[in-house]
């Protein structure tokens, strides 16, 4: 990589959904015309009436932060290409959804089954992230082709946090009409979601996941949808766990508490009014959605119970009047899992979609085998990623054919040239406790039908008198009328012609079955668009310490319908993960872009994953209606608190500050600011403009900064000297040669270092908007190996007492490429350090002591010395 | 991310790296624990010609106690330090840092003498040092010298150490008596660089006076140091006075900023971390006074 | 005193898990590296090759420290125990593995063999510690899939038998 020198011309950025949109926002593809590249509006039941009517509207501006569950594992591709016939094959830690396969093959221009992906049977943590790695699978593949070889590429860690995936952020309002008594009456969503720098696949679906369920757990009937999709200089988003469901419930739920709030009602008292009642499932959802079973009052109670809410809101009492910030939060929600694979065709009107042809379902595959020794093997294409599928599978084969669950090998690893897969193959949308368990039980349950005919026939009873228990089919009653669960296994492959009947020979079965409930999006943009739906209710308390804006968790407490429990443990542990990954996007996680649209955050000291300590002891509660959408009673999870958690600890600090003007994460400082009425700020995202000259051209910085110097000269004399090449060569830091272009232009060659971080880097320097004897400005760029920059500095000159001169001057410069990504909690400090040696330099040249970096004695040396540990 | 490619020097006796640094200067990087500069390296911020590798000169394990200080060679590792009993009672404030470094996994490795010479602004091993007053042990081949540790640190990962130098060990000021001694630190997560982090050296008089007082911060600037407040001398060692240093101190520093923490926040800090260690170290004064 | 030129292949000989083994390295390649992709040793993880993660923790000379942050060539003698020095030669595995594998304590595993040497160092230095002693030592290490709360049984319960 370093061998590559790349010279950037610097256009104008767009970092978030503001400059987006802002008047004269430079374009990010001037093609398009417009950074919204997609905008859509949708109108369920009548919200106009539903507004018109309301006792009482809230409306919630809300911003949500860019945050990503970035999976221990990294990315990694071995493509290799062959001839005749041309082949791909590559083998990666990819998740799927294989819908992907067909957009590589066409990437690729080669047919489907001249590209073979073989997903590895484990995989170091996915979360959603793992998904968006097909652009790279494509580049490996046809580098391989180039080359002539297979290569591999394992992603690092600073590849990963500026370049992976991310989820998405957000600038939204939501407005919520309530009648006197908190009927929610109606709902207006308007989401805007900046999705990066391209619309990567499946995008725009986050901003869809949820919105056939946009009626979250309640019995509202009128809501109106607005979204856009706009385009930045930041990374693509794509998949990350709970896929749009934070940011849906940080609109709905914090509408709610807010509802409560300005109703006077308490917030589990407006939900309880709310909730869809358990007579009213099946449900049909406004937008489309079939809700298999739930009971949500009923899992609200449960969390009253657990969080001892009576007590929990004297603590809060007690606190307010000792002067502590203390509040108490809710989100519940439910859990959609098991994608329609057509739900993204929602992005479309009702008549492109029928222009394009219909789409609807989400298979589901897999495969149970019986070998002639009587060992079960059983073939999944769920790419797990720790989530324990290999454990549930032989499980839940084990209790179907009377084995035991070490008896049953399950397969991970797919693979498109071998596997049974199709489109909605891979990890996503709790998939695997929605769809694939209930395909794998029925599979199992086909070859246990076989075993029993035969075995029946062996037995000579009927074959309903058969069960299979201990590894042996038997009579029912009878223990020792039995045979051997291998000698069925044998007799197939062995004996075929001793079978019964018509039977195919062989135990090998596989099913594809599509959910029933995943229908094609109506001409009313109905959709129904999962196949189980779980629900979630968290209560959290928190207490802030208006001193340090520290927000500590004093309670949390979660209650899951995930349907009948498969695993509990598999099941504890995806609670936990999930609560992990929401509390960490509300108090620490996010991927922190400055004002040029530099990616902050490329380190593990700067991307702040959650880590032991900052997570509370959470109290789980279990409630359980089984989901009649799947042959076992499971309902998919996974996602679970990841989604609601952030609204939670979002409602608690918003109750406990007494407003509802916040924004995640609830980083220290943030939360001091809030804590204590301060306009807050994070320290590059500003765009203060720098002196009072026009700004065409102007830098967008990160960095910014001011100053003065007394110097002992006059103007004219300053004014001389800073316009001498001569000067600027020996105070520039650490500039070994500097050559004048034009009369007012310069390059130089810089090594620029601190502490033996240091790089040569090349730099165009421009004066500009000179006027004699008071001001300049100076605009530059530089880059080397380890980033890039560009920058710009106002200089004035005034007289002063005594013949003197005091020289004020403002800069902003913009960092990056690595050493802004990796460094960012030095750079302000270290451009701070190089200006002042910039001007120290001056002033002793302006004394005719030589000065700079050529002659400035030991304090330059030091500086850019080196070769410190 | 892999490093560059570089000689790998091991030297077994300090005379042995002497003769490297003769011959290598500013294209040496020199490794002790490597916590930092492994990680600058393995990002390759750090391109040097020549790592030489320290670990092996049994020279710089050392803990000295001696009634005029304690030194401790540059190599002790931090894990050592923090359970050695002889540290915990003749340099309270460096155990009581320590817990703050990094993490357990961490700290087996890093060193007193690496964590110095690295000079975050953050770190917790500098700031002790700073605030008792001790110094750093620095030999080149030409010669042996020590720099008080107020002096040696620049700024950010700049120090006084010239290129020819190493530092060879650290020199902590014995323990006055009835002085308490404290450390606070708050960052965004455990472990973190702090945000700020204060360091007090309380001593209190027999009428409950403040008689001397070291109060350093770091993670505020460019470097840790301590503030200079002779004005409270003399004053009761109570609450109020241990929080009107802190805002006293709060007035005059220049904070740095970065995506964590503005200006004024880190100021709020200094109030709040400052003052609770300044509590702490009245507090650990007077359980001596009461105890004698 | 050492030295070796930076593209100078060194014999590195180890005791890792109480065999003697060897290998070349130039002085950049770091320990985990070496672990991996010339002993074949792939249990120990990398993660981020800044030392914050600590997937890559294994126990050298004594120590549980971060693999990523050494040179093969340092480590020259050194004994080394990874997590395939855990379970028996049979595979039975050991308390701490058990209690993890009993508690849920993994998902994905990438973090898990960092954690396991981490926390078989620590039990070793402290056999009864409390809930916050474990969390404080956990907190040199990146877990996305637990959220740690399995873990930390785990480690609490190894520690009772």
């Amino acid at each position: 990589m370093e061998l590559i020198e790349v010279e950037y011309e610097p256009l104008p950025p767009v970092v978030d959904a503001d400059g987006a949109l802002g008047d004269g926002a430079a374009l990010l593809h001037e093609d398009v015309g417009s950074n919204v590249v997609h905008h859509r509006t949708f109108r369920y039941g009548d919200p106009e009436s539903a507004f018109a009517n309301a006792h009482k509207v809230v409306r919630l501006d809300w911003r949500y932060p860019r945050y990503g569950s970035t999976p221990m594992e990294t990315y990694g591709v071995v493509a290799n290409f062959e001839r005749a016939p041309d082949r791909y094959t590559i083998w990666s830690n990819f998740q799927g959804p294989f819908i992907l396969h067909a957009l590589m093959t066409g990437a690729l221009g080669v047919p489907g089954n001249r590209l073979r992906l073989i997903t590895s049977p484990h995989s170091g943590g996915s979360f959603g992230i793992k998904q968006a790695m097909y652009p790279y699978m494509v580049l490996l593949a046809a580098c391989s082709k180039l080359m002539g070889c297979p290569l591999k590429w394992i992603e690092d860690r600073l590849e990963h946090l500026t370049g992976a995936s991310t989820a998405a952020d957000r600038k939204d309002w939501v407005e919520a009409a309530f009648a006197e008594d908190g009927e929610l009456l109606g709902l207006k969503f308007d989401n805007i979601v900046n999705v990066g720098a391209f619309v990567r696949a499946p995008e725009p679906a986050s901003v869809y996941r949820m919105h056939s369920a946009s009626n979250g757990c309640y019995r509202v009937k009128n809501i109106f949808v607005e979204n856009r999709l706009v385009v930045t200089n930041t990374t693509p988003i794509g998949l990350n766990r709970g896929y749009g469901g934070p940011q849906f419930y940080y609109a709905l739920e914090r509408a709610m508490d807010a509802g409560a709030k300005e109703l006077g009602i308490d917030p589990a008292e407006i939900r309880r009014r709310n909730f869809i009642r358990p007579e009213e499932f099946p449900y049909s959802a406004p937008a489309g959605a079939t809700y298999d079973s739930g009971d949500y009052e009923a899992g609200l109670d449960q969390a009253l119970e657990l969080a001892a809410y009576d007590a929990l809101k004297a603590d809060r009492e007690k606190a307010r009047a000792e002067g502590r910030l203390f509040g108490i939060g809710f989100a519940a929600g439910i859990e959609p899992s098991g994608s329609n694979m057509a739900y993204v065709t929602l992005a479309q009107t009702p008549e492109e979609r029928a222009k394009a042809g219909g789409r609807s379902g989400g298979l589901g595959t897999a495969t149970v085998s019986v070998d002639p020794s009587g060992s079960v093997t059983v073939k999944t294409v769920s790419t797990p990623a720790g989530q324990g599928h290999q454990t549930v599978a032989a499980q839940v084969v084990a209790d179907a054919l009377g084995l035991r669950p070490e008896d049953i090998d399950v397969v991970t690893e797919m693979d498109t040239l071998t596997s049974a897969w199709s489109l909605a193959s891979g990890n996503y949308a709790n998939r695997f406790s929605s769809v694939v368990i209930g395909t794998i039980a029925e599979t199992a349950e086909k070859v246990a039908k076989k075993i029993k005919l035969i075995a029946a026939e062996n037995l000579e009873v009927a074959p309903e008198d058969v069960e299979l228990v201990g590894g042996e089919a038997r009579v029912v009653g009878v223990p020792d009328k039995a045979v051997p669960l291998r000698r069925v296994a044998a007799q197939t492959h062995w004996h075929p012609a001793g079978l019964p009947g018509e039977m195919e020979p062989g135990l090998f079965e596989t099913t594809i079955m599509n959910p029933p409930m995943l229908g094609a999006p109506d001409e009313q943009d109905r959709v129904g668009s999962a196949v189980t739906f779980g629900y979630v209710c968290d209560i959290a308390a928190v207490e802030i310490d208006k001193a340090t804006g520290k927000v500590e968790v004093k309670k949390y407490v979660s209650v899951h319908d995930v349907g009948n429990v498969l695993n509990e443990i598999v099941v504890e542990g995806q609670i936990y993960g999930g609560f992990a990954h929401g509390l960490a996007g509300a108090l620490l996680e996010e991927f922190v872009y400055d004002a040029g649209g530099n990616p902050q955050a490329g380190t593990f000291a700067d991307y702040l994953c959650i880590t032991a300590p900052e997570i509370p002891q959470v109290t789980v509660g279990h409630l359980n209606t089984p989901s009649p959408h799947n042959s076992l009673g499971a309902k998919g999870m996974g996602d679970g608190s990841s989604m609601l958690a952030p609204t939670a600890i979002a409602n608690a600090a918003a109750d406990a500050l007494g407003t509802y003007d916040i924004e995640l994460p609830l980083t220290l400082n943030k939360t001091w600011a809030l804590a204590n009425g301060l306009p807050y700020e994070r320290a590059g995202a500003a765009r203060p403009k720098v002196g009072d000259g026009p700004q065409e051209g102007g830098v967008e910085g990160g960095l910014t900064g001011e100053g003065s110097v007394e110097l002992n000269a006059a103007p004219d004399a300053v004014w001389r000297l800073l316009l001498d090449p001569d000067t600027l060569a020996a105070v520039v830091p650490g500039c070994e040669e500097l050559e004048q272009t034009g009369p007012d232009s310069f390059r130089a060659e810089v090594m620029i270092g601190v502490a033996g971080i240091k790089g040569l880097y090349s730099a165009e320097i421009e004066l500009r908007d000179k006027v004699e004897n008071e001001s300049v400005r100076l605009v530059g760029k530089a880059s080397g190996a380890l980033g890039f920059g560009q920058g710009e500095g106002r200089v004035r000159l005034e007289a002063i007492a005594d013949g003197r001169t005091k020289l004020s001057y403002s800069y902003r410069a913009n960092v990056g490429g690595k050493v802004a990504a990796v460094g960012q909690r030095m750079l302000g400090t270290v451009t701070k350090i190089l200006i002042g040696q910039f001007f120290r330099g001056f002033d002793r040249r302006l004394r005719g002591d030589g000065g700079g970096s050529s002659g400035g004695g030991g304090f330059f040396r030091r500086l850019f010395g080196g070769g410190r540990s | 991310m892999k490093p560059v490619a570089f000689e790998y020097c091991r030297p077994d006796t300090l005379e042995e790296a002497m003769e490297l640094l003769a011959e290598f200067g500013s294209d040496a990087s020199i490794v002790s624990g490597g916590l930092s500069l492994g990680a600058m390296l393995n990002m390759r911020l750090v391109r040097p010609r020549a790592l030489i590798d320290v670990n092996r000169i049994d020279a710089l394990g050392d803990i000295k106690v001696a009634a005029s200080g304690t030194s401790t060679g540059a190599m002790v590792r931090q894990a050592v330090a923090l359970k050695s009993p002889e540290i915990a009672e003749a340099v309270p404030l460096l155990a009581r840092a320590l817990p703050n470094v990094g993490h357990y996994q961490t700290r087996s490795r890093g060193t007193l003498g690496g964590s110095v010479a690295h000079a975050d602004p953050s770190a917790e091993i500098p700031l002790s040092l700073v605030t008792l007053g001790g110094a750093v042990r620095l030999r080149s081949p030409k010669g042996a010298r020590e720099v008080a540790a107020r002096e040696f640190f620049h700024g950010v990962l700049t120090t006084d150490r010239r290129a020819d130098e190493m530092v060879t060990g650290l020199v902590w000021p014995a323990r006055a008596l009835r002085t308490g001694y404290a450390f606070e630190e708050i960052a965004q997560r455990h472990g973190d660089f702090a945000i700020v982090a204060a360091a007090a050296a309380v001593t209190v008089g027999d009428d409950g006076n403040i008689t001397a007082l070291s109060f350093g911060l770091g993670g505020v600037e460019d470097r840790p140091f301590v503030v200079d407040n002779p004005d409270f001398i003399g004053r009761p060692a109570i609450t109020a006075t241990a929080q009107e240093i802190a805002d006293a101190a709060a007035e005059i520093v220049e904070p740095m900023v970065d995506i964590q923490a503005s200006a004024d926040y880190r100021r709020q800090l200094v109030r709040v971390i400052g003052a609770k260690a300044l509590m702490a170290a009245i507090a650990d004064a007077e359980a001596q006074r009461e105890a004698a | 005193m050492l030295r070796i030129k930076p593209d100078q292949k060194q014999r590195v000989t180890l005791t890792v898990n109480g065999r003697t083994v060897s290998g070349y390295a130039e002085p950049r390649m770091l320990l985990a590296d070496f672990l991996r992709h010339e002993l074949r040793l792939y249990g120990t993880h990398v993660g981020c090759e800044h030392g914050v993660c600590g997937a890559c923790t294994a126990i050298i000379d004594g120590a549980a420290t971060r693999t990523c942050l050494r040179y093969a060539v340092q480590c020259d003698g050194s004994e080394i125990e990874t997590v395939e020095g855990l379970a028996d030669a049979d595979g039975t595995l050991n308390a701490l593995q058990k209690a993890f594998n009993e508690n849920g304590a993994l998902q994905c595993g990438f973090c898990t063999a960092g954690v396991l040497m981490s926390a078989t160092k620590f039990l070793e230095e402290n056999p009864t510690p409390t809930r916050e002693e474990v969390v404080d030592m956990l907190s040199g290490h990146i877990c996305r899939c637990t959220g740690y709360e399995q873990i930390v049984r785990a480690i609490l319960q190894a520690s009772r038998q």
